[in-house]
C-alpha cells in the first residue's frame, strides 16, 4: 500500500488509500460508495463505466487507481448541478433516451465530452463520440436525438415538453418515464448497487466442461491458505430441493450441481468471503475430480441413435413437442398452384444486458429477504422457497433496479446461491456475475432448425402451410415448452390460411439452457414464414407488400388455430401505412441499381418486408395480474404495483393508465413497485403482457378506487375528482363536496383510508391436440421496411433505414412505444447480421457482437391503433412484436439487393459472400 | 506484489534491469486480459507503471522523419497535425476500440500486445516504421516487421521498453490509407484491414508502394510481390487491377467465429484493390 490516492472527484478534493493497481471503477463504487459509473464487462467492450478523466471520456475499468493521482474526474454524479438535471439530461428525459438506465451514465458521460469541445456537432460525430457505449434497450436513435437536442436550441413548442398533462388526458401523452430521474442522476440502484456494506461476498465455481462427472475433495487446504474464506457450499448444503425450474412439474435445474454438469457454465460450488479472497481463488485451487465426458452439441446430435440422454426421464432427449393442425393440409397443399419451401437456421442469441445478473440476500430471522435484479418477483419468490424448504410467505422479493432483462431475467440467477449462503451463515451475502460469468451461465434464444413448405392459389390467396421445427433447449427446460407450444401457433403467420401443419419440438442438449428471449422462438419462426411469403409473391410474380395484403388477417377472420379474431387486427392498416414508403424505397433503390449500372457495381440496394402477429400473454393458460390502489389520510395516491419494470416503462404506463381511470392527473400518484411483502401478484414481465394485463388491472383497481370515492360524496360517475391535502374535493356541475380523508378509519396494510383492487386474466381456452383452441386474447400486429444495401464484393450489409408500422391498440405513450420499436429493432438486427452465441468462444462483447450506435439506421414509426376492447383504454403490448419483423424484413432486402436467400443466421459478411459467390457460380479463389 | 510507477526513463530501466515486470501503460489491454471467465484473480504479478514517464509521450517531427513516442494515444495521433502520409494510421487511429480506448490506449501498447487484429500495426508497417527499444545502458531500432513475430510475441527482452517508433520522410510526395472490414460500426475486431501509403514520383508514377494487410496471419504481413508490381505505375484508376491473386502468397488467414479462411482470402484481395484505388484516385 502506497500513500493514499489524490485526485478531484466532480469538483471536490478526494483521498483514499487503495491498492495502486485497482480498476477506478471499484474506487469509485466500493471505496468512495459512488455507484453511479457502472461496470458491465471490466473490459472496455461496453462503456457503461465511461467518466471523464481530465475532460476526456474513458473507461474507469481499465484505470488504475495510480493512475488517476492528480486528475480531474468526473462521472454522471457530477452533471447535476446543485440537483438541478443538466440540459443534456433533460433532453434524455424528453427524448425516452434512457430505458433501463444502466448505460445512461456511460452515454451522458461520453456525451458530455463531445459536448464540451463540440458545441455543435453533426449526428456522425455523435455518433462517433457515443460508439463505445452499448445499449441494449434503445437502438439509440432517441439517445442520439437528445445529444443532437441537448446541442441545439430547441424550437419552441416541443412536444415532449408537457410535464404533467391535466386529469384524463394521461393516456396517449408523451410524458417523461416516471422514474428517469434517478436513471440520469446514478442514484438508481441496480443489483450490484444495493448490498449493505456488511455484505459477505460469493462467488460460483463453475465448469469447464460442457458435460463431465466430478466429485469435490478436501476443502481444508483452500480454507487454510485464504483466512478470508468464510464457506464453501456446495450441493449438500441446498437446504431444501436442489431443483429449479420455470414449469411446476419440471424442476430439473440445480442451484448446485451435485455430481454431473450438463452444460459449461454450470455452477459446482460457491466461495463466500470476503471480496478479495472469494474473486482472488483460483479455480484451480478448488479440489474438483473432474471425468469429463463427450458432450451433446446441436439437435441432430442429440436425437442421433444412441445418443447420451441429457436427463434420465427424457431418454430420446425431447423435452417437448408442440403440434398444430388446421384443415386438411395434405389435400389443401395438393390442390395449390404454386409450392415453395425453404430450410432455415439460427443459433443461440445472447440477451446481453448490460447490467450482468446481481444482488445481495439475508436473512431475518426465519425469512430470507432477495434484493436482486429480476423480471419475475413471485415465481422467484416460490423458487427461492422450494430451494430453501421454507414456505412462500417466508420469503420476500425486493427487486433492485433492472438494467434491462428482455427474458433472461425470468430464470433465477443469483437468487438460489445467495440465499443458500444467506440462509446458513445468517448474514448478508451479495453476487454480481462477471461478463463472462453472465454469457456463460444465463438462458439463450433457442437455436432452430427449422423448415417450411407454403403454397397458395394462382390468384394470390394463400392455401396451404406447414412448419417443421427442432428448437435447442439446452441442457434444462427453463421455457423450452413454452418456446415448443408457442410456436406452432404463430407459425402461419399473421395470414388467412386454407390449412396448417407446424410441429416443433425441444430438445436437449449439453449446450446452455436456451429459455426466454424477446418472442419464445416466434422471431425465429418468423424467418421461415416470411422467407416464404416473399418466394411465393415472386413465384406468382406479385407485388411483395401486396400479397401480403391481399392474405392479412382481418377482424373476422379465423387464425390457424380455429380462433376468430373478434377485434383489433390491424395489419392491413399497418402495409396501407407503409404503401407509400415501400413504392418510394423501391424507387429509390431501382434508381441506385440502375445507375450504378454495368451488373459488376458493388454494392446493390434492396428493400425488403417482414410482417408479424404475436399473441400477448401466456399461453392458453391462466396469466392473472393483480393489482391495489389507495388513498391515505393525507391524500396521498399509491398504486401498489407488482410489475417490474425491467427498462420497457411499464411503472410510467401503469401510473398514466392509473390517473385516467381515477381521474387525477399522473403526477399525483406514487408507487410502490414490484415488492412481494407490498403489491400483489402482477405476474412476470414477460409475453408483452403488462401494459394489457397489468394494465387493465390497473385500470379496474382505480375505477373501483373511484367508484368508492364518488359513493363517500355521494356523486355521480362523470364528477370531477382534485386532492388538496387530505381533503378529497368532488365536483359534478354546480355541487361541489369536499371530503375529510383524515377523518376516515385506516384500512388495511399501507395505512391507506380508502383502497381499490382489480384483477385481470386474458380469456383463453386451452389447446386441443391439434392445437385449436383460443391461445390468446389478443394479437399484436406489425409489418416492417428495410432498405439496405449489400457489397456483393464483400457480404457485408449496410442498413439505411427502417420504417415500422406497429399495431399496438393504442399508445399509452407514445414516446415509449417508439422505445420499444426501436430497441426492438436493434435486436432484431443483431440476430439477423451479427448476433452468435459460441460456448466457450463467445463468452465476452467483443467476439459476440451486438449493435452499435453505428449499426442502427434511422427508423420512421407508424404508430396503428386498432383498439383492444379488452385492454386498457384500447392498449395491446409492442415488447416483443417490436422484434419479430425485423430479421425477416433484413433477410426479404438482402434477397431483393443481391439476389440471394440467407437460411443460416446471423448473415455475417462470410456468409453473405458464400451465398452470392454460389449464386454466381464463382470460381474459387477468384474474387468478383 | 509490486506497483512502480517511476517518473524517469532511466530509473524504469533499472528496475526492468533488476527482475521481471508487467509493463503497463493505458490499461486497455491489461486489464481486460485480467477477467477471467468466473474469477478475477489479483495476477501475482509486479507492475511497472510507465504512464509516467513523459518523455515517451508525444509526436516530434525530426530531421530524418518523425517520432512517435511509445505513451503517445490513439486521440493524439488522430488530433495530431501529420502529412498525408499518415492518413492510414489516422484512419486506423479511430478504429481502435471506442473513443474511450483511444483517449487511453496507445501506439506502443499496441504493438507491445500484438494481436494479429491490432489495428495500428498494418498502417505502421506501411510507414516502415522502426520501433526504438531501450534497456539500461543499451538501446537498438528494430524494424516493426522484425518486431512483431506471431499472434502477441513480439522481440521485446525482458528487461526492455518500446520508447518510440520512427517513421522516416519518404522522399516523394506520398499518401496513406486504411481500410477495416467487421461485422459492425464500432468496437469490432477486423476480419481483415488493409494500409497501404503510395509515393508518387514526379513522373506522375508510383516511386514506392508499401501495402500491409492484417488479420490474416499470425502477424500482420506486407506484401513485397505486390509493391514491387505497384512500383513505377502510372497513377491512375486502373492500378488497382495490378494487385493479384498471387501477390498475396504470404497471408495465412485462419477460420474464426469472424469468418473463414477463404473469405479472408478473398475479402484481403477485394480490400486491397480498393485502396489501391482509393489511394490512386
Amino acid at each position: 500500500m502506497s500513500a493514499p490516492l489524490r485526485f478531484r472527484l466532480n469538483g471536490r478534493a478526494v483521498s483514499v488509500s487503495v491498492p495502486p493497481a485497482r480498476r477506478l471503477t471499484d474506487v469509485l463504487r466500493l471505496d468512495l460508495g459512488l455507484t453511479g459509473t457502472k461496470v458491465g464487462c471490466e473490459a472496455g467492450d461496453c462503456g457503461a463505466c465511461t467518466v471523464l478523466m481530465d475532460g476526456r471520456q474513458v473507461c474507469a475499468c481499465m484505470v488504475p487507481a495510480a493512475q488517476a493521482e492528480g486528475t480531474e474526474i468526473v462521472t454522471v454524479e457530477g452533471l447535476a448541478a446543485d440537483g438541478a438535471l443538466s440540459a443534456l439530461q433533460r433532453a434524455f428525459a424528453r427524448h425516452g433516451a434512457a430505458q433501463c438506465g444502466v448505460c445512461t451514465p456511460g452515454m451522458l458521460m461520453a456525451a458530455q465530452d463531445l459536448l464540451r469541445r463540440s458545441p455543435s456537432p453533426s449526428a456522425e460525430a455523435v455518433e462517433d463520440a457515443l460508439g463505445g457505449v452499448l445499449c441494449r434497450c434503445t437502438g439509440y436513435r432517441k439517445i442520439v436525438d437528445a445529444v443532437l437536442d441537448a446541442a441545439a436550441n430547441r424550437p419552441p413548442g416541443n412536444p415532449f415538453d408537457d410535464p404533467a398533462p391535466r386529469a384524463g388526458r394521461a393516456v396517449g401523452a408523451r410524458i417523461a418515464r416516471v422514474d428517469v430521474v434517478p436513471k440520469l442522476t446514478g442514484t438508481e440502484k441496480y443489483g450490484d448497487d444495493v448490498a449493505p456494506d456488511d455484505a459477505l461476498w460469493l462467488r460460483a465455481v463453475r465448469s469447464p466442461h460442457a458435460r463431465a462427472r466430478f466429485s469435490i475433495g478436501d476443502l481444508k487446504p483452500v480454507h487454510a491458505r485464504h483466512p478470508g474464506l468464510v464457506r464453501v457450499l456446495t450441493a449438500r448444503d441446498v437446504p431444501g430441493n436442489n431443483g429449479y425450474g420455470i414449469y411446476p412439474t419440471i424442476k430439473d435445474q440445480p442451484a448446485i450441481a451435485a455430481d454431473e454438469v450438463r452444460y459449461r457454465g454450470e455452477p459446482v460450488c460457491a466461495l463466500v468471503g470476503d471480496r478479495d479472497t472469494v474473486l482472488g481463488i483460483r479455480d484451480d485451487e478448488v479440489p474438483i475430480a473432474w471425468d469429463v465426458l463427450p458432450p451433446v452439441a446441436g439437435v441432430a446430435a442429440a436425437t442421433a441413435p444412441g445418443a447420451p440422454a441429457l436427463h434420465a426421464k427424457l431418454p430420446d432427449n425431447v423435452l417437448t413437442k408442440g403440434r398444430l393442425q388446421f384443415g386438411d393440409p395434405d389435400a389443401a397443399m395438393a390442390q395449390a398452384d404454386v409450392v415453395v419451401e425453404g430450410d432455415w437456421e439460427t443459433g443461440f442469441v445472447e440477451h446481453a444486458y448490460i447490467e450482468p445478473e446481481a444482488g445481495y440476500a439475508r436473512r431475518v430471522g426465519d425469512r430470507i429477504e432477495i434484493h436482486a435484479c429480476t423480471q419475475s418477483p413471485y415465481m422467484d419468490r416460490d423458487e427461492v422457497a422450494q430451494i430453501l424448504g421454507i414456505t412462500p410467505d417466508c420469503v420476500r422479493i425486493a427487486p433492485s433496479g433492472i438494467g434491462g432483462g428482455f427474458g433472461g431475467k425470468l430464470d433465477l440467477s443469483v437468487q438460489p446461491l445467495i440465499a443458500v449462503a444467506a440462509w446458513h451463515l445468517g448474514r448478508p451475502v451479495r453476487m454480481a456475475y462477471t461478463r463472462p460469468e453472465s454469457m456463460a451461465a444465463s438462458t439463450k434464444r433457442h437455436p432452430a432448425v427449422m423448415r417450411g413448405r407454403w403454397s397458395a392459389a394462382r390468384d394470390g390467396s394463400l392455401a396451404a402451410v406447414e412448419f417443421v421445427g427442432d428448437f435447442n433447449t439446452g441442457a434444462y427446460a427453463s421455457w423450452g415448452p413454452t418456446v415448443a407450444n408457442r410456436v406452432p401457433v404463430h407459425a402461419s403467420g399473421p395470414y388467412r390460411v386454407k390449412a396448417a401443419r407446424a410441429l416443433s419440438r425441444a430438445i436437449h442438449t449439453n449446450e446452455p439452457p436456451s429459455g426466454a428471449f424477446r418472442g419464445f422462438g416466434v422471431p425465429q419462426a418468423a424467418v421461415v414464414h416470411e422467407g416464404l411469403m416473399d418466394a411465393l409473391a415472386d413465384a406468382l410474380g406479385q407485388d411483395r407488400l401486396e400479397f401480403r395484403l391481399r392474405n392479412a388477417l382481418r377482424a373476422g377472420d379465423t387464425t390457424a388455430c380455429g380462433q376468430v379474431l373478434k377485434h383489433s387486427a390491424g395489419l392491413p392498416a399497418c402495409l396501407e401505412a407503409l404503401r407509400p414508403h415501400w413504392l418510394r424505397l423501391r424507387a429509390g433503390a431501382a434508381e441506385h441499381n440502375r445507375s450504378a449500372g454495368n451488373g459488376r457495381a458493388a454494392v446493390r440496394r434492396g428493400v425488403g418486408i417482414g410482417c408479424m402477429w404475436y399473441g400477448i400473454g401466456n399461453t392458453s393458460i391462466a396469466n392473472p395480474s393483480t393489482m391495489r390502489v389507495g388513498i391515505g389520510a393525507d391524500g396521498r395516491v399509491t398504486l401498489y404495483n407488482g410489475a417490474v419494470d425491467i427498462g420497457q416503462g411499464s411503472t410510467t404506463i401503469l401510473q398514466q393508465i392509473c390517473a385516467d381511470a381515477l381521474g387525477l392527473p399522473v403526477d399525483r400518484i406514487a408507487q410502490v413497485v414490484g415488492d412481494t411483502d407490498r403489491t400483489a401478484d402482477a405476474g412476470k414481465t414477460s409475453a408483452s403482457r403488462q401494459t394489457f394485463v397489468s394494465g387493465k388491472a390497473v385500470e379496474l383497481a382505480a375505477r373501483s378506487l373511484r367508484e368508492k370515492l364518488l359513493r363517500l360524496a355521494n356523486v355521480g360517475p362523470d364528477a370531477l375528482i382534485a386532492v388538496e391535502g387530505s381533503t378529497l374535493l368532488l365536483t359534478e356541475g354546480d355541487v361541489r363536496r369536499r371530503v375529510d380523508l383524515a377523518s376516515l378509519p385506516a384500512e388495511g396494510t399501507d395505512g391507506d383510508v380508502l383502497t381499490g383492487h382489480g384483477s385481470f386474466d386474458p380469456p383463453t381456452s386451452p389447446l386441443d391436440a391439434d392445437g385449436q383452441g383460443v391461445p390468446y386474447a389478443t394479437y399484436g400486429f406489425a409489418a416492417q421496411l428495410c432498405d439496405l444495401e449489400v457489397d456483393l464484393a464483400l457480404g457485408t450489409v449496410k442498413l439505411r433505414r427502417f420504417v415500422a408500422a406497429h399495431d399496438v391498440g393504442r399508445a399509452v405513450n407514445p414516446t415509449l412505444v417508439e422505445g420499444q420499436i426501436h430497441g426492438g429493432i436493434a435486436q432484431g438486427i443483431g440476430l439477423a447480421l451479427m448476433e452468435e452465441y459460441l460456448p466457450g468462444r463467445t463468452e465476452n462483447l467483443h467476439d459476440y457482437l451486438i449493435p452499435t450506435v453505428g449499426d442502427v439506421p434511422p427508423i420512421d414509426v407508424i404508430l396503428v391503433e386498432d383498439a383492444e376492447p379488452l385492454g386498457p383504454f384500447g392498449a395491446k403490448g409492442i415488447g416483443e412484436p417490436a422484434l419479430v419483423p425485423t430479421a425477416p424484413a433484413i433477410l426479404s432486402a438482402i434477397r431483393d439487393a443481391a439476389g440471394v436467400t440467407i437460411r443460416k443466421l446471423p448473415a455475417l459478411p462470410h456468409r453473405v459472400r458464400a451465398a452470392i459467390r454460389a449464386a454466381q457460380g464463382a470460381r474459387a479463389g477468384e474474387p468478383a | 506484489m509490486a506497483y512502480l510507477r517511476p517518473t524517469d526513463l532511466d530509473d524504469a530501466l533499472r528496475a526492468l534491469a533488476a527482475r521481471p515486470l508487467v509493463v503497463l501503460a493505458g490499461g486497455t489491454d491489461h486489464y481486460p486480459a485480467r477477467v477471467g471467465p468466473w474469477s478475477k484473480p489479483p495476477a501475482d504479478e509486479d507492475i511497472i507503471d510507465i504512464s509516467a514517464l513523459s518523455p515517451l509521450r508525444g509526436i516530434d517531427e525530426t530531421g530524418q522523419g518523425w517520432r512517435i513516442g511509445a505513451l503517445t494515444t490513439w486521440t493524439e495521433v488522430i488530433e495530431a497535425r501529420l502529412p498525408k502520409l499518415f492518413d492510414g494510421l489516422k484512419l486506423a487511429a479511430r478504429e481502435v476500440g471506442g473513443a474511450q480506448i483511444q483517449n487511453r490506449g496507445t501506439v506502443g501498447g499496441n504493438l507491445c500486445n500484438a494481436s494479429p487484429a491490432a489495428d495500428g500495426i498494418p498502417p505502421l508497417l506501411s510507414l516502415d516504421a522502426e520501433v526504438e527499444l531501450r534497456a539500461a545502458g543499451r538501446s537498438r531500432r528494430v524494424p516493426l516487421a522484425d518486431y512483431v513475430l506471431g499472434n502477441r510475441r513480439t522481440a521485446r527482452r525482458a528487461d526492455e521498453l518500446l520508447t518510440a517508433v520512427h517513421i522516416a520522410r519518404p522522399r516523394h510526395e506520398a499518401r496513406g490509407d486504411f481500410l477495416k472490414l467487421g461485422a459492425r460500426r464500432y468496437l469490432v475486431i477486423s476480419i481483415v484491414m488493409v494500409a497501404g501509403v503510395i509515393e508518387r514520383g514526379p513522373d506522375g508514377r508510383v516511386a514506392s508502394a508499401r501495402i500491409a494487410v492484417g488479420a490474416c496471419s499470425a502477424a500482420a504481413r506486407r506484401l513485397p510481390l505486390l509493391e514491387q508490381a505497384l512500383a513505377g505505375q502510372s497513377i491512375e484508376a486502373r492500378l488497382a487491377d495490378r494487385a493479384a491473386p498471387a501477390h498475396f502468397a504470404p497471408l495465412a488467414p485462419i477460420d474464426d467465429v469472424r469468418g473463414d479462411a477463404a473469405y479472408r482470402r478473398e475479402a484481403a484481395v477485394t480490400l486491397t484493390r480498393r485502396l489501391i484505388g482509393r489511394l490512386a484516385s
